[in-house]
Order: C-alpha cells, then structure tokens, then sequence
C-alpha cells in the first residue's frame, strides 16, 4: 500500500501530538484534524479530541461524524479558559508566517486599511502564548511563507523574547507541517529549520516555495511513511469519503 | 425584569451612537430577527461589540457601524464575512481587534463590574499595536509578571437569541454551547432578548444548567421564530441560505437584489420571502 502525499501530511500533523499524554489536540483544518485523532486512535491514546464543536468525544470520531458518546465538554468559554490553563497543543492554520515563527491570520497590507481583510486575530495571541502551537499549511508557497508577517497573530520567537523570560515561559512553537515538507525551530535562534522533505519533494523545491532563508542541516530526511495501521485507520475509520483530498491532491 | 414587547419597541429605543453587544457566535445563535430590524432603522453611528458573523455584516452592510469590536468575523461554514471584508478594505469602519481570550475576559470584567481583567493572552502579539490604549499591568506579588490589562467591555444595550424564553425574561438555550450570552446580559445597561419560543413563567422546564439568561438581568422579551435564521440556531445552519447571502454580498446588483427581497419588509415578511425561497430551490 503506497500512502498519498494527504496521508503523508495527516501522519506529520499526527506527529506534532506525539509524547504530548493527556492534553486536549485542538486542530484546525482537514489533515490537522485527522492527525489528531489519528494520533489518538494510534501512538497517543491519552490525547483529548472534539466532535469539532463544544463535545469531548468518549472515541476519537470519523472526520465530519456525529460525536456520538461523549467525555466531556468544552463550550466556547470553557476552550478559552483551558488555553490559560495550559493542559491543550493547538495545531493551526496561517495565512503567513516568517522565519521566526510569527503568523498572520488577520489581515493583508496594512492593518488600519488591509488590501484584504482575513479573519481577525481569533485565538491566535493567546494560544501562542499560552500553549504548544503548531501549524498545518496546506499549501506552502512564497505567499505564506514571507520574509515578515503584515501582522502578528501568532507570537513568534523574537517577539517571544522580547517579553522576556517570565511572560513568555509558556511559549512553545513545535512544528510547522505543509504540503512539501517539515520544520520545527531548533536553532540557535529560534528561526525555522527544515526537518524532512515528504517523498517525491526535493529541497529546491522546498527552499523555491519559501520566501525567507531556511536553516537546512546537511541531508535532510524524507518524512516518514504511514504505518500500514495508519492508512487502514485514515482510509477506512477516519476519512472513507476522502475530504483530505481537497485539501491536498491525491 | 423582561417585559414582553416586539422587536419594533426594542429598535425605536435604541440611539445612534450607541454601544450595542450581540451574543452568539460567528454565524450560530445570533439574535438575528433584531440586527434585520437595526438594519432597516435610521439608526447609524454603532459601536458593535460581537464574536462577530453575520450580524456584523449586515450592519456594516448598511452603513450602520461606526467602530467593530471583535476577535473575528466569520460565517463559520464561509471564512470570511464578505461585508464586514469590503467594509474595512474601504475604510468605513473602524476595528477594535481582540483575542478571543482577551474578548471573554473583557465580558467577564464588565459582567462583575472590574475595570479590567489580566490575562497573557495578546503580549508579544500585534493586538497591542492595533490597540494602542492597551495597557499592562504588573503582578504585585513574588513572581511581578507583566499581563495585559484588558478593559471592561461595557456595553449600553446587549441583544442575545435564546431558544426558549418565558415571559418574565428567563432564557434557556438548547444547544451544545451557551457561547458569551449571559455575560453580554450582565455586561450591558440593558438585554434584550428574542427566543424561538416564549412561554409562560414557570413552564420553562429543562435541566436548571440549561437557563442560561436571569430575568434581573433583562429589559425586555420578544418571541421570533425562526429569529435566529440563517445563523445555527434550533434547526441548525441554513446553509443553502448562508451561500446565497455570501455569493450576494460579494457582488453589488446580486446585493441590491437580495436586500429588496429579503430585507425591506418586517420580520414576518422576511421569514415568509425565505420560505418562498426555499421552495423555489426544491
């Protein structure tokens, strides 16, 4: 069985989870979702994960399902207190990020007068500063990934350190997942690094849809493969109809 | 305590230049039977404190807005909020962007009368530029962290949508998620609150957790089936409808068109003109 490069993104976003215990897996988009609960179903069972909604559910369910049995709940106001609390790694999506980690899901251009509006900054501050944060890109390009964010949502690592030590004790990028490949920030200073390249990507074609310089470490390794379990639960349990190809071609 | 009253009593007391919180979130549970009503008014000049959908598009639609409070608006199914989106790419309306976080917490310090609330959410983000009267503030003990002070959210008048309600003003809400509602209630100088469905005192029923809205903290009541449309409200999302809204507001004629149809009459011909819709589309 030979995984599609959406399987090989699911199992990479499932990675950002692993070693992470009993914590909520929050995740925003299709293959962030499916790692998720992928992870859960797989190497991470302790994880917590929602219906998409305000529901814990007892089962990590199939993309789109009802929640059936549920373990907890977690409203709205509940999700925003326990993003101070801590207990929670969110994985989400950006419009922009830069080198240093800051993301943009508010505005294009300048913010007083945006050539394009987004969304608003949601919860991006508080998650970036309080918890875990990773991101799920779908679709990498010199268009997200530029030299400086037109705004900072997500708090990045300069911005991180300029609060000083004290405020910014919670402030944990983890891993940036796209189409092409894998990054964390384990450099010296805190800027992205490129951790492996999916199968059938080459590192030029990586650093060519990046629009900042990259901190590559000699060979770069290929992102590992989905177990044959890990295809068997995406293709059949999670998601029979498909829905991460529309985010990621097959 | 809630009297009953209409939705055209609750618009003609209220005055441009107002305050005016909108419970829900994105485009579920909004009080949307009152936002049409706010749309077809004189009213202009509004402060719009909101987890922003579509009640903030379709006033910015009509030039009603003067300033938007809010971590986002979204229509949830549909990213982006066309209106609310031309609005601030044309200039016309100025935008108090929050944190979610920051936005719960500033319902929470105007709900308990606190002048703010501390929280680290929004340090090192670019909130605090957008927002330059932000301030921080400096743990008095041991550890003298620095959070940032994030100011009451007052409101003059809140409008929230519950499912059921009774004529005292106690509301119940049937869903997964009470979203913020309570807490714009107590946030504001006054609630007003719409309900699918009104009842008498005492024949709310229900689990006691799901009364969500006191009367000590409501004006006035009015019953609007069907008020919360097209937000996920009793039924659920409207989503045919939402797309039509969405692909209307993204052009100027398909607007006007869809405005004359939908939103020149009271709420009663609003939810007939969508019924008649939606059998056209079967």
């Amino acid at each position: 069985m030979s995984a599609t490069r959406a399987e090989i993104c699911v199992v990479a976003c499932a990675e950002a989870w692993r070693g992470d215990g009993e914590i909520l897996a929050a995740a925003m988009g299709t293959c962030s979702i499916l790692g998720a609960r992928l992870a859960r179903l797989t190497f991470e069972p302790g994880l917590l994960t929602t219906d998409g909604g305000a529901l814990l559910t007892a089962e990590a369910v199939p993309f789109g399902a009802p929640a059936g049995a549920v373990e907890g709940w977690l409203p709205f106001r509940e999700h925003l207190w326990l993003v101070q609390n801590g207990r929670r790694h969110v994985m989400m999506g950006a419009s922009q990020i830069d080198r240093q980690g800051n993301t943009n899901i508010s505005a294009i251009g300048d913010w007083a007068r945006p050539k394009s509006q987004l969304l608003g900054v949601r919860g991006a501050p508080g998650n970036t500063i309080c918890n875990p944060t990773s991101y799920w890109i779908p679709k990498q390009s010199t268009r997200v990934f530029v030299p400086e964010v037109d705004v900072v949502s997500g708090v990045g690592h300069d911005r991180a350190a300029g609060l000083g030590p004290r405020a910014a004790r919670f402030h944990d990028l983890r891993r940036v997942v796209t189409d092409l490949a894998v990054f964390d920030f384990g450099t010296p200073d805190g800027s992205m690094r490129l951790v492996s390249v999916h199968p059938g990507v080459e590192v030029g074609q990586v650093r060519a849809a990046t629009g900042f310089d990259l901190t590559i470490d000699g060979d770069v390794p290929e992102t590992r493969q989905p177990t044959g379990e890990e295809l068997r639960v995406i293709r059949e349990v999670l998601d029979p109809k498909g829905l991460r190809y529309r985010e990621v071609k097959a | 305590m809630g009297v009953v009253t209409s939705i055209e009593e609750i618009v003609g007391s209220l005055e441009s230049g107002m305050t005016i919180g909108i419970g829900g979130w994105g485009s579920r549970r909004k009080p949307m039977a009152l936002v049409r009503a706010i749309y077809r008014s004189s009213l202009t000049d509004l402060t719009i404190v909101a987890y922003g959908g579509p009640d903030v598009g379709l006033l910015c639609a009509a030039g009603k807005v003067r300033r938007v409070v809010a971590p986002f608006v979204t229509l949830d199914s549909i990213a982006l909020e066309p209106h609310f989106r031309a609005a601030r790419q044309r200039g016309a309306v100025d935008f108090t962007e929050y944190d979610e976080g920051m936005f719960m917490f500033g319902l929470l310090a105007a709900a308990h009368r606190l002048p703010f609330l501390p929280t680290r959410a929004g340090l090192g983000s670019d909130v605090m530029r957008m927002n330059p009267a932000l301030r921080t503030v400096r743990s008095p003990y041991d550890d003298g962290e620095e959070l940032v002070a994030v100011p009451a959210l007052t409101m003059d008048v809140a409008l929230v949508h519950m499912d059921v309600a009774d004529t005292r003003g106690n509301g119940r809400y049937l869903g997964p998620d009470p979203y913020m509602d309570d807490l714009f209630a107590k946030a504001s100088g006054r609630c007003f609150m719409s309900c699918d469905r009104l009842v008498e005192a005492g024949e709310l029923g229900g689990p006691p957790q799901t009364l969500l809205v006191s009367r000590m903290h409501v004006t006035g009541v009015v019953e609007t089936p069907g008020g919360g449309h097209f937000t996920d409200s009793g039924q659920g999302r409207d989503e045919m409808f939402q797309r039509h809204y969405a692909a209307s507001a993204a052009d100027p004629e398909a607007w006007a068109a869809f405005a004359d149809r939908f939103l020149t009459g009271d709420e009663a011909a609003y939810q007939e003109t969508v019924q008649q819709w939606r059998e056209e589309g079967r």
